[in-house]
């Protein structure tokens, strides 16, 4: 069996956003993750009779937040409806989401590829729904139900079939993965499920470049593999699917075809670290889906869509270029510091407080980033502020302190809340120079001074004033760090005197 | 209106999606009174009904939305006080596989 | 029949406030005229004695200290078992609710208790309010007070019968096809659907969500008028509930409308309808007309009432309405599954497919798992734009016959039902049939305006007759004013039937 040539991956992917809302899409049961089992439930989540839905304004907010930073259109009417199929951890046995008019659509999104290339990938909807609750498996004879994420909002983002390869799909969902955290409408942690991916792929088998023309080739069924909550799965996933295709292809021809197969579920399985078949289109859902009659529709007009637009500011993509461009730094600093919109705001601010740009990105990716990966925080979380974070970047630029002692200045700024000068007094940690340091300074106000120096050395009237001047000179180059009573012993021992 | 069959098979898969088991016997009389509910309701098809909006509201409410501000959920006893089968804080199922949808 | 017990709500309330009669005396009462009465009507499901007599004192405390007494106060009502109460059961009078305990009031229950009234009980209703005569309860069918033999009508019968019976000097129930107003019709007594909206749902166990009203069902216009104006507002845990203010509908009520416009509704008045009816409605137009109204004929052509071939009747408005009340209704009753709460079977079954097919199979009766399986089959893949989606383009066609009519009128005039209150066992056979029961009900519903029954006498066979009005979107105040109208110039008003006379 020979590996077939000529396919195509294509892929689509559907990606869920459980937002950071306060409380829950359509009741004020808190919106959190962790806590013991249904402790944060009351009639509406958990379906109870007479309970009825009302909608979350934030939840609504933050996903036309979303939408417009992917380019999509913000229709001005958007109504909800109700999907239904039965399942334990969705209390209503239907789930209130969007068909047919979705509160975002059309839109795009720039991902980078190796090699500094950009693709765009088309977004065909972002649209709002109620996450559903927990499935528990711990127990052997039986499954445990756990409401409190029943009713979370979550957003589901949907493309076009526009990902050609393992790579693009990864880029893109870093990109989305980033995206979300920068606008601060979901922590995106895939571990809390907090976001979900599930691909949708085939392989084209004919021409590369006719993709979607049916007289040039034709597609493999559609896998559909639902709720991958790492970048691994989702990779090793989209990979072992591909791998599967062919082997498929390679065995049975033609036959594997979207026209002949159809579309099937598969599921990731952690431990085999492979996918396993789940449903075939035999079985295919019948949703029913119709509007909800308990909720109103939605109507966005301009201002509300202009005040939407002005909380999103400048996107991680092009904050990153900025970076690269004005404060030199490595791609690797430019993509930590643009994970999230507050960490880059923080660098921004100060570097506008007169720091050097370069100092500054050191002291938050060191220090800043381990504290905050020890608080599993963003770095902008740590509390510390421009002002602090700049008048330390400026003492490590003038030597009045070391990199040690900077490390240790970060940690108790942090903690205290206190100037950097301060602790650094307080503490001992202003730099005690070394005869080595101030002794290169002197060397260079020597060299760059002859004349002086010739004063100096030719003694009379004109000697003081000139020693003063060298002295002067040493200062400024310290940036004002060195004694004048170390400078001038060394002046003396260099010149006589 | 379209020509359809209201056979036992029609009446199982919809038995199946709404969740309710059925005898064959249950299943046989349901059939043939749905078949006289259903043609009464072909009697719509009747109407002209081109360009007309679909009314699924009584009114038209818009932009009914809630603050984000919590409030008070259910302590867990009372939450589930009604609940059939527990184990502990949760509702306890026969074995399912994963999450829904 | 104690003295109390003859008292309107209104009447009762005025008696308490004044010191003339005590809260706790007006409800010993009422629940002795259950404990003589129920046996034979089986209105209640459920009787909370203890409760109420504790709140009756409170509220005799709350008078005697000299605090403001809300509009209810001391006023004994009863509560259609669809309306959660953090009290009692609340079951829909289906088994597959038979233990449940909601953990929260229904904000009509919430308002009811806040302007004083007493819960007596919680009334017995067809399962889930799907059905019109009451005997699709899994408990008990209710009697109609003036003919035990006799249906109350339904689905809100049991409050019906214990407004009629003197079980209570009011009620609240829900109607979503006719279910407050064709029980009131069959029991001699008044009974309202607001505007969709203008009385929260929160806490209504939902069957259609886009239809379902609560309303009260009562003696008399004026209590009537005293219901609504506690129960109505807007709620903020209802996004389908009106932020608008609620007029002060007792004020006014005396006030006749000036230069009335009825219309009088052509397609209802048709051969089909029963003579007596007919003539109850011919009857109302004469007194109108007498009051000084002017008559107009109106057209509601997408809510006429055909006679087949077969001399059956048939409207499209019956059609759209059973399509689109299922289909809500299929998704509505999808969470009686037998995990969160409710029946579960006690069998031992294999997968969680078994688990709820056969909780829900044992749970539901035969006309909610009818309307169930109805819903789901015009939802389903296929048969979608056939058949919801047609309904939904008809309830326009039927909402702008109406939006057309109310142009030149103040109010329509129109039968409730097209028969009085059948025999029980004479329409369970033909699910159909039962459904043309709300023939003239059901396009109020659809088009989400306001409508009333008002009690018209009696047939001569004994059983109460009645005539039915409608208003205008949130025009309960000239609704109500033009019923008081004809309550006073006919004198037809709180009939009282045998049966109370000889208790
Ligand atoms: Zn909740």
């Amino acid at each position: 069996m020979t590996k077939p040539d000529n396919t195509q991956p294509v892929i689509g992917l559907e990606i869920h956003v459980e937002l950071a809302t306060e409380t829950k899409m359509f009741c004020r049961c808190a919106n959190r993750f962790g806590d013991p089992p249904n402790t944060h439930t009351c009639p509406v989540c958990i379906g109870m009779p007479g309970s009825l839905p009302v909608m979350n304004k934030k939840a609504v907010e933050y996903s036309m937040k979303v939408g417009m930073a992917l380019n999509c259109t913000v229709p001005e009417f958007t109504k909800w409806d109700r999907k239904s199929y039965y399942y334990p951890d969705l209390p209503k046995n239907y789930q209130i989401s969007q068909y047919d008019l979705p509160l975002t659509i059309d839109g795009h999104l720039d991902i980078p590829l190796t090699g500094g290339q950009t693709k765009r990938i088309g977004i065909t909807r972002a649209h709002l729904e109620e996450d559903a609750g927990k499935n528990v498996h711990d127990f052997p004879a039986h499954t445990g139900v756990d409401l409190n994420r029943a009713g979370v909002p979550l957003l589901e983002i949907v493309t076009e079939p526009h990902l050609r390869s393992v790579e693009e799909v990864m880029s893109f969902a870093r990109a989305m993965h980033r995206l979300v955290r920068w606008l601060g409408v979901s922590q995106a942690n895939m571990e809390m499920g907090q976001m979900r991916f599930e691909p949708n792929i085939s392989l084209w088998v004919g021409d590369p470049e006719k993709v979607f023309d049916e007289s040039a080739g034709y597609f493999t069924p559609i896998f559909e593999v639902k709720n991958l909550n790492s970048f691994r799965s989702l990779e090793r996933t989209c990979q072992w699917v591909i791998d599967y295709h062919q082997a498929r292809i390679a065995e049975k021809g033609r036959g594997w075809s979207l026209a002949d197969v159809g579309k099937q579920n598969w599921g990731f399985r952690d431990d085999l670290n492979a996918c396993e078949f789940q449903r075939g289109k035999e079985e295919a859902h019948d949703y029913r889906y119709f509007p909800e009659p308990d909720l109103a529709p939605v109507v966005v007009d301009d201002a509300w869509r202009e005040r939407i637009a002005k909380q999103i500011g400048e996107l991680p993509i092009a904050r990153k270029a900025r970076y690269l461009d004005k404060y030199k730094i490595s791609e690797k600093e430019a993509d930590a510091l643009t994970l999230d919109s507050p960490t880059g705001d923080l660098l921004d601010a100060a570097v506008a407080a007169g720091a050097e740009a370069k100092r500054c990105v050191n002291l938050m990716l060191g220090k800043g980033a381990s504290i905050a990966n020890e608080r599993g925080c963003r770095i902008a979380e740590i509390r510390i502020t421009p002002e602090q974070l700049a008048e330390l970047a400026k003492m490590l630029a003038g030597g009045k302190v070391n990199a040690t002692a900077a490390d240790k200045i970060f940690a108790k700024m942090v903690e205290t809340g206190d100037t950097p000068g301060k602790i650094a007094e307080a503490e001992g940690l202003l730099a005690i120079f070394d005869a080595g340091k101030i002794g290169e300074w002197v060397d260079q106000a020597i060299a760059k001074n002859p004349q002086a120096v010739e004063d100096v050395r030719a003694g009379g009237k004109k000697q003081k004033k000139a020693f003063g001047f060298l002295t002067g000179q040493v200062m400024q180059l310290s940036g004002g760090a060195a004694t004048p009573a170390q400078v001038q012993k060394l002046l003396h021992e260099k010149l006589g005197g | 209106m379209t020509e359809k069959k209201i056979d036992r098979k029609l009446i199982r898969h919809i038995a199946l999606l709404a969740r309710i088991e059925m005898t064959d016997e249950q299943a046989e009389t349901l059939g043939r009174q749905f078949a006289g509910i259903v043609a009464y309701m072909d009697k719509l098809g009747e109407l002209d009904t081109d360009g007309v909006e679909p009314m699924a509201h009584a009114l038209d409410v818009r932009n009914v939305l809630a603050e984000d501000t919590p409030g008070r959920s259910l302590p867990v006893e009372q939450a589930m006080a009604n609940a059939p089968a527990r184990d502990g804080g949760f509702y306890k199922v026969p074995k399912v596989i994963g999450d829904s949808q | 029949m104690s003295d109390i017990l003859n008292l309107s709500a209104l009447g009762l309330r005025d008696a308490i406030a004044a010191g003339e009669v005590s809260a706790a005396e007006a409800t010993r009462d009422y629940l002795d005229a259950i404990e003589a009465m129920d046996k034979k009507v089986c209105a209640y499901n459920e009787i909370f004695a203890e409760r109420a007599m504790g709140r009756a004192e409170e509220i005799d405390k709350k008078r005697s200290a000299g605090k403001t007494l809300g509009a209810l106060a001391g006023v004994p009502v009863a509560v259609k078992d669809n309306i959660c109460t953090s009290f009692g059961r609340t079951s829909c009078s289906s088994k597959i609710l038979e233990n449940f305990h909601a953990p929260y009031d229904a904000t009509v229950a919430g308002k009811l208790e806040s302007a004083g009234a007493i819960i007596l009980g919680k009334t017995n209703m067809d399962e889930f309010a799907m059905g019109s005569s009451t005997e699709n309860s899994a408990f008990n069918a209710t009697r109609n007070p003036w003919d035990t033999s006799h249906v109350p009508g339904g689905s809100s019968g049991g409050s019906a019968a214990a407004v009629a019976a003197r079980m209570c000097a009011a009620a609240v129930g829900s109607d979503t096809g006719g279910s407050i107003r064709q029980p009131a019709a069959f029991c001699g007594v008044v009974g309202l659907k607001p505007t969709y909206g203008r009385v929260s749902r929160y806490g209504l166990v939902a069957f259609g969500s886009s239809l379902d009203q609560i309303g009260p069902l009562a003696r008399d216009v004026a209590d009537s008028a005293l219901l609504l104006g506690a129960i109505a507002g807007h709620d903020t845990h209802d996004s389908t509930s009106i932020d608008r203010p609620v007029p002060e509908y007792l004020a006014s009520l005396d006030k006749p409308v000036e230069k009335l416009r009825v219309g009088l509704v052509k397609e209802f008045h048709s051969e089909s309808l029963d003579d007596e009816i007919r003539a109850a409605v011919d009857k109302a137009v004469k007194i109108y007309r007498d009051a000084g109204a002017e008559i107009i004929e109106v057209s509601l052509p997408h809510s006429r009432v055909d006679t087949d071939e077969g001399g059956q009747l048939s409207s499209y408005a019956v059609a759209c309405y059973y399509l689109v009340a299922t289909a809500e209704a299929s998704s509505n009753l999808a969470r009686y599954d037998g995990v969160h709460y409710g029946h579960r079977t006690a069998d031992k079954v294999g997968d969680i497919i078994e688990l709820y097919s056969r909780s829900r199979a044992e749970g539901f009766g035969d006309e909610v798992k009818r309307r169930i399986m109805l819903g789901t089959y015009a939802l389903s893949s296929g048969y979608y734009d056939a058949y919801y989606l047609k309904a939904l383009k008809v309830r326009r066609l039927i909402k702008n016959d109406f939006d057309k009519a109310f142009e030149n009128c103040d109010v329509l005039l129109c039968p409730v039902a097209p028969e009085t209150a059948f025999k029980i066992g004479e329409k369970t056979a033909d699910p159909l049939t039962m459904y043309l029961s709300d023939i003239y009900t059901i396009s109020v519903n659809l088009a989400g305006i306001p409508g009333v029954s008002i009690p018209a006498g009696l047939s001569e066979s004994g059983l109460p007759l009645a005539v039915q009005l409608l208003g205008n979107v949130f025009a309960e105040e000239t609704l109500l004013r033009a019923a008081r109208m004809y309550e006073m110039a006919s004198g037809i008003t709180r009939l009282t039937p045998e049966i109370v006379k000889e208790n």
